[in-house]
């Protein structure tokens, strides 16, 4: 198979049945559950979907919920801020470890 | 030829001032779209594994497809709006002065109304209030006591011979159902023209100073939201509360309720979704959410739609694509021939657009229906 994403398998993910029944029939139960409108909108939710879908950089689910979020009601606006949190936070975790990195040059430093 | 409309009205309204325009009207430029009979054909090429909608209804239970009790008098005064937005379904635009109602077929919408225990008479256009009629007809249904309903789109209301008419519509408590995709700029501009937003929301505080939006019956302010591209509209009743914060929020403005519609894959929408290359994907899309629990409530059961020149349809979108009721003997059906007890035997035309009004929470005139 040449290539490793290919647009077309996001819309056979229910395959994964194929190997086991069971648990895949319990994830797709709890993913549905997850998304249901709760203590958060299902736009807030898919929102929140599409930040982490950038931050694990998963080409599926940024197809998905960019869709998924226009459905839900979002805009441009609000999904372009969803994914500068997304950004923030990576690039945040990034610059935070650089704590670490100075507390050596501290210690080994004169 | 329908009622003439005044050159100073027509000035008024082709000029910027006089609306936004996204767009021009398929008939303005010529567009081969612009036949009904195009746009059918268009529809039933778009290969799809389960695009016969009779045989959608047929597998709920809706083989024999019939009205329920007629509620709602739909009557499209014409085509002649202020506005061309992108993905209007009328092919509305300010070219339009061909097609608007005259007094005289006024009369015999009057005159079938008052055969009908329909206690709504929704007046729809084009923008309606366009119609050197318009006010006349108004008047009439409500002195018949029947509820009215404007669909307003808002930016007609800052037009100044128009602007009187959030008062006006206060006095005679009509119902205001107006449009707005988004409730905020980007979305609502790039559908409708650039500047619709600054405008509509101006149209709104209008309206909420007459009364509007305050929760009384008699002043109802009803914002229509429709999806700016090839998707869904979003849950109704979560919109209806994200809005109200957001407007609240942002131009202190309040409004009565939200109904959310889906877009018809007709007319100018229809030739964005070619034009985007959206349109198979947005059938697919329509056809695989077709959802049984939408078509007891969708509006063709509840509504007649009478067309300027006094054809009857099912819905608007029929209308539109000139497909009338199923002829008694033969003959167009006319509001002049309003036969009630043969209007309700008819079975309710249906063709490939119509998995618009199917799809998800479904879609009618008074929004989701499932």
């Amino acid at each position: 198979m040449p290539g490793y994403y290919h647009p077309e398998h996001l819309a056979k993910f229910g395959a994964i049945a194929e190997g086991n029944k069971d648990l895949a029939e319990k994830f797709f139960d709890w993913y549905g559950a997850v998304f249901k409108e709760g203590a958060l909108s299902e736009r807030e939710k898919a929102l929140i979907a599409l930040a982490v879908a950038h931050a694990i950089q998963c080409p599926y689910c940024i197809d998905a919920y960019s869709k998924t979020c226009l459905e839900k009601g979002a805009d441009l606006d609000q999904m372009t801020e969803a994914v500068h949190v997304a950004a923030a936070i990576r690039g945040g975790a990034s610059l935070v470890h650089g704590v670490q990195m100075l507390e050596h040059v501290q210690k080994a430093g004169m | 030829m329908g009622a003439p409309i005044e050159l100073a009205v027509l000035e008024e309204i082709a000029s910027p001032e006089g609306g936004p325009k996204g767009t021009k009207s398929l008939q303005a430029r010529g567009s081969s779209l612009a036949p009904p009979e195009a746009q059918l054909r268009v529809l039933n090429d778009v290969p799809l594994a389960y695009g016969d909608f009779d045989a959608a209804l047929a597998s709920c239970g809706w083989a024999d497809f019939r009205p329920a009790d007629l509620e709602l008098l739909q009557i499209n005064v014409g085509r002649l709006c202020n506005m061309t937005c992108r993905h209007c379904h009328v092919d509305a635009g300010p070219d339009r002065i061909a097609e608007n109602m005259d007094r005289e077929t006024m009369d015999l919408c009057l005159a079938a109304l008052d055969k009908t225990a329909a206690h709504t008479v929704d007046i729809t256009g084009g923008a309606p209030e366009l119609n050197p009629n318009f006010r006349y007809l108004v008047d009439q249904c409500v002195a018949r006591g029947k509820h009215v309903i404007d669909r307003c789109n808002l930016t007609i209301l800052l037009v100044p011979r128009y602007a009187d008419l959030p008062v006006w519509f206060a006095e005679r408590g009509v119902e205001v159902v107006c449009s707005l995709p988004h409730c905020r700029k980007r979305n609502t501009d790039s559908q409708r023209g650039d500047g619709t937003f600054e405008k509509s929301i101006e149209a709104l505080r209008r309206l909420n100073a007459a009364g509007y939006g305050h929760g009384d019956s008699r002043r109802r302010l009803t914002v229509m939201a429709n999806p700016v591209g090839a998707f869904l509209v979003a849950p109704q009743a979560a919109l209806e509360r994200e809005w109200k914060a957001e407007l609240a929020r942002n131009h202190g403005i309040t409004f009565d309720r939200l109904i959310a519609l889906n877009n018809m894959p007709i007319s100018r929408f229809l030739e964005w979704l070619i034009e985007t290359g959206n349109l198979q994907e947005y059938m697919e899309r329509l056809t695989n959410l077709f959802n049984p629990a939408t078509v007891a409530g969708l509006m063709c059961r509840n509504t007649l739609s009478v067309s300027w020149d006094g054809t009857l349809h099912d819905c608007d979108f029929n209308q539109m694509l000139d497909i009338p009721v199923a002829p008694a003997g033969g003959r167009r059906p006319h509001i002049r021939d309003f036969d009630p007890d043969a209007l309700q035997a008819r079975r309710i035309q249906t063709r490939r657009h119509c998995f618009g009004c199917t799809a998800g929470a479904g879609s009618s005139c008074g929004g989701a229906t499932a």
